[in-house]
């Protein structure tokens, strides 16, 4: 009898049909739509034959280009299922006062505060950066491909799975009720025994393997294979951001790495790196993890200020101003992110000294970033400024994480952060630098590149809906945030006594729905563009008068991206030949050496996926299983020699001359 | 008009000219000296701790640390051929950078966390030998 | 990247654009540097284990303490046969130099052999202390040492693994360019994990019994 039991855990370890969430009806509500969804995706995929397009040319695929807008997809996708979780805190919050309770008891709602911290920071913003690093850089130095494009598909492949392991946690088990950052003890094995935590740790560990080999790859790509003559100082801003980005990554994800190891061996073995008792210490892991946690920012907002430096020369119609202070700012906020961490717990009590040496440093970082601000400002200065939407979004930037900064050198006060730690007002100042920086960025880059990656434009009404709807409705969600944070109120709180502060909370509620206005409104923006695409298209490949050499190229570019390596003289190429009338070569075309597709990637993340998932469910011989089988499809891999071919010389003429020809009509 | 000749080296495939330029090469020489170095660098620590050789336990910890320090370089020199020359100098900036970061945040770490100890645990650090 | 080569087309007439591009262009391989920084990344996971190391280090919990825990002659052993380990992994270099595939094979099995030793060694230490009753369970300051052994000596392991893939690898294609730069790669690493060998020997084993 016995030994049957033990069959059944070893298989199904602690996974049973309780598992499911039937009684809660938001969750069986989402399931029927994500369900229906999804089988209309299957069916409409399979009607018109698209599953081995789709896998030969998305899902195997090395090339750059492609994996970037894979990425990008997954951001916004994600981005629908964090602003979902940030509804129905907006909602909870303004409803739950005294003896009304909202509709989310606080089991539920600690789930989706979690959830929303980690999806919008794992699963969007790091996607959307990484998409657009991906798509933009290697065209913006003149390469084929990155260095590694293998790696690239691997580590998209990462991502993707860790974030399919979060969604899994809506309909099978649940989510982490901890917060984004799932401090110990309560995210040890006693504070938190069931498999909330354990979805949150594998996967993020699955996601950051990913991550960390993006950031190899991005480093290697831009010290080898920038075309001769673009020496560093001759990078476009956009790529100077990129690399201290990736340097970034490389030297700090392997700290989360680390201490979620170090936290699941404390749930699974018994350790004692983060217990109560027998020498734990529960305050390293928050040392450890803002070590990480810091650095993780200025990951996500170094690129932002990189598509701003290409969005202002572009739309001011002159070159950056500044170029080089605004490589030295980014090369110093690179150095300096890694001297802050501890402004993140003043409070847990390290003492005055500590405390001073890193608020002190806190205040100090924001120079740079001030720097950059004015030479974009400097930049726009007697230019010709054309407010197109990456414009709009690059405005509303400067005002908005202005404001922002300005919050963060105020908290940067220990004694002030004493009164406003974990208040709303932190919540606020960072929404405000995340949103107004990074969330902006992303839209500007995402329109400014798009007519390249798919030759047509954006809806540009839908776009300006999107940019207003955005901007008034983060005002109106956070400045409430901030006036209810000085009066007092603590964070992560699904019910108030106090019925006067429920006022601020229905105006943050009205500012949520505007920005899911914004959000539908840049969801039409695509829909309209893709309707009117004809209408909209762009034949020349530098639809908005660019400067680097990203616009040199056909909109899409060519799978070989430049038929001739192209060679630079001058920072802002593209604008210096144009200046010098380049005309396209025409004939003289050669085989190109380009890596093939492979599906090595796709398994070797599926596996670790399912691996993920067995140890959260304490499925040890699945554990077992898909671990070996992971080993294997590893090693198979490193026996393939045959990972490239050519692009014959007559393809690459043909598709020239197509370009030509489409040239030719515009002209 | 096109041009069907491929005038690449199918053997070698892409870039191998850049292989060897950058990576530098051990020798016989070389790497002996580094393991004589390093087993001098080892035995003398563990002398002067299994044999009691220092009283003060202060000086043999910042004495053996000073021996793995050059040990450490050692190994970058003899056997990882760590130069200024290697990948045009990336790799040996890399690694400073990388340096400098373990520099802060070890340091970094065990300064907060002794502060936090002191302030924080229940118990004083005097007395926790003591149960 | 500073030079500017750049051929023509093989008009004569001045083209102005031809100097904007190039026909053939053979970027640098960059996989020897990208394993480099794989490597630099490594090392801030080894920098958390020493941090946790440094912290909880003193945290016995009335369980054994390092100079109860350690046995210095073994590690002495284990630590000559890592070091041994490393210069054999170098004269396979070196044989990879002068070609010699057979040579190469050689050295490479006894560096494997030697790394098979110390990881043997290590885990009959492990399952000494955990049978003691002084498992990573015990306390902080074991929490601590096994992590950081434990992950060094994880890292030996898929060294072996890896090592014992590019034996079979280099029989089947011999040394191409492409094995060369596979060779190089798990030279950087095994002397890395050597070079993280000190750290743990001066600062967990020496300073632990102190």
């Amino acid at each position: 009898m016995s030994e049957t039991l033990d069959l059944t855990k070893l298989i199904f370890g602690r996974l049973s049909l309780e598992a499911i969430p039937y009684h809660e009806p938001i969750l069986v509500g989402t399931f029927c739509m994500v369900a229906l969804g999804g089988l209309a995706a299957f069916i409409a995929m399979t009607y018109f034959r698209l599953w081995g397009p789709f896998w030969r040319n998305w899902v195997t695929s090395i090339d750059h280009k492609r994996i970037g807008i894979m990425y990008i997809v997954l951001g916004v996708v994600m981005l629908l299922r964090g602003f979902a979780d940030a509804l129905m805190m907006r909602a909870q919050q303004a409803l739950s006062f005294g003896d009304a309770h909202g509709f989310l008891p606080p089991h539920h709602y600690d789930q989706v505060f979690t959830a929303h911290g980690v999806i919008m920071i794992f699963f969007v913003a790091m996607p959307l950066v990484t998409g657009l690093m991906n798509y933009v850089v290697p065209l913006q130095i003149g390469a084929r491909d990155v260095a590694f494009p293998f790696l690239n598909n691997f580590s998209f492949w990462m991502t993707t799975f860790g974030a399919v392991l979060v969604m899994a946690s809506l309909f099978i088990g649940e989510f982490a009720r901890t917060g984004w950052l799932a401090y110990p003890p309560l995210s040890g094995i006693l504070g938190s025994p069931d498999v909330g935590v354990d979805y949150y740790i594998w996967s993020l560990q699955i996601a950051g393997v990913g991550t960390l080999l993006s950031g190899v790859n991005l480093i290697a790509t831009i010290v080898k294979m920038r075309a001769p003559g673009m020496t560093l100082m001759k990078m476009p801003v956009f790529t100077w951001t990129a690399l201290c980005t990736n340097v970034l990554i490389v030297v700090t994800f392997p700290v989360l790495t680390a201490v979620l190891a170090m936290l699941s061996m404390d749930r699974y073995v018994g350790t004692n790196f983060f217990t109560n008792d027998l020498g734990g210490n529960a305050m390293m892991y928050v040392n450890l993890i803002w070590i990480w946690g810091h650095p993780e920012v200025y990951i996500l907002v170094l690129p932002a200020f990189g598509v701003f430096s290409e969005v202002v020369p572009t739309f001011t119609g002159k070159r950056m101003f500044g170029y080089t202070s605004m490589v030295y700012a980014t090369v110093v906020i690179t150095v300096l992110s890694y001297l802050v961490w501890l402004h993140h717990f003043f409070t847990m009590g390290s003492g005055a000294s500590v405390n001073s040496f890193f608020g002190i440093t806190t205040m100090i970082i924001s120079i740079p970033t001030g720097a950059k601000i004015f030479n974009w400002l400097f930049t726009m200065y007697r230019g010709r400024i054309r407010f197109e939407v990456p414009m709009l979004w690059t405005v509303g930037f400067m005002i908005t994480f202005v404001l922002g900064g300005m919050t963060g050198v105020l908290l940067a006060v220990p004694p002030a952060d004493f009164v406003l730690h974990n208040s709303l007002f932190l919540i606020a100042h960072f929404h405000n630098v995340i949103i107004g920086g990074v969330v902006f960025a992303m839209f500007a880059g995402i329109t400014y590149w798009f007519p390249k990656a798919f030759g047509f434009k954006l809806d540009e009404f839908w776009g300006k809906c999107a940019f207003w709807f955005w901007f008034v409705g983060f005002y109106f969600a956070f400045m409430p945030l901030y006036v209810l944070g000085l009066m007092g109120v603590t964070r992560r709180l699904s019910h108030f006594e106090d019925q006067s502060l429920q006022i601020w909370f229905v105006i943050a509620a009205f500012g949520g729905a505007l920005i899911a206005l914004g959000i539908g409104s840049f969801l039409l923006s695509i829909f309209v563009a893709i309707l009117r695409r004809k209408q909209y298209r762009d034949v020349t490949g530098d639809p908005w008068n660019a400067r680097t050499l990203e616009w040199s190229t056909s909109s899409p570019p060519p799978d070989y991206n430049f038929a001739f390596t192209p060679v630079v003289y001058d920072r802002d190429a593209w604008a210096d030949m144009k200046k010098a009338g380049f005309v396209r070569p025409l004939s003289g075309f050669v085989d190109i050496h380009m890596p093939k597709s492979t599906a090595a990637g796709f398994t070797i993340a599926a596996l670790s996926a399912v691996m993920g998932f067995a140890l959260i469910w304490q499925m040890w011989l699945l554990a077992g299983l898909s671990f070996v089988a992971m080993m294997v499809a590893i090693i198979k891999h490193t026996f393939n020699y045959n990972r490239d071919f050519y692009i014959k010389a007559d393809e690459v003429v043909r598709t020239e001359e197509e370009r030509t020809r489409l040239l030719a009509q515009h002209g | 008009m096109s041009a069907h000749h491929s005038e690449h080296d199918h053997g070698h495939g892409h870039g191998d000219h850049g292989a060897h330029d950058s990576e530098s090469h051990g020798t016989f020489k070389g790497y002996v000296t580094g393991f004589i170095l390093s087993v001098i660098l080892t035995a003398i620590p563990f002398w002067l701790v299994m044999g009691h050789v220092f009283s003060n336990h202060t000086t043999t910890a910042l004495v053996i640390a000073g021996f793995a320090a050059v040990q450490i370089v050692v190994h970058m020199v003899y056997f990882l051929h760590m130069n200024g020359r290697m990948e045009g100098g990336w790799s040996l900036l890399a690694l400073i950078f990388t340096g400098i970061l373990l520099v802060i945040v070890l340091s970094g770490s065990i300064w907060v966390m002794y502060h936090l100890n002191n302030n924080m645990m229940h118990m004083p650090v005097k007395m926790e030998g003591m149960s | 990247m500073a030079e500017m080569t750049h051929s023509h087309t093989g008009t004569v007439s001045a083209d102005p654009s031809a100097r904007f591009y190039q026909k053939h262009h053979h970027p640098e391989n960059g996989t020897l540097l990208g394993f480099w920084l794989y490597l630099m990344s490594d090392c801030l996971i080894f920098a958390c284990l020493f941090i946790t190391y440094a912290v909880l280090g003193h945290n016995y919990a009335a369980g054994p303490s390092g100079a109860d825990a350690f046995d210095l002659p073994t590690v002495a052993l284990n630590t000559s046969l890592l070091l041994f380990s490393s210069i054999t992994y170098g004269f396979a270099m070196l044989e990879m130099q002068r070609k010699q595939l057979s040579r190469v094979l050689v050295w490479l099995a006894i560096t494997g052999l030697l790394g098979a030793g110390f990881i043997s060694l290590e885990l009959t230490e492990f399952a000494h202390l955990i049978h003691e009753g002084a498992g990573p369970q015990r306390s902080g300051f074991l929490t601590a040492f096994f992590s950081l052994v434990g992950t060094h000596g994880l890292h030996v392991t898929f060294g072996i693994v890896w090592l014992v893939t590019l034996m079979f690898q280099l029989k089947k294609h011999g040394l191409t360019p492409e094995n060369v730069r596979r060779l190089t790669c798990l030279s950087m690493f095994w002397h890395f994990l050597d070079v993280v060998w000190i750290g743990v020997f001066t600062f967990v084993y020496l300073m632990g019994v102190l």
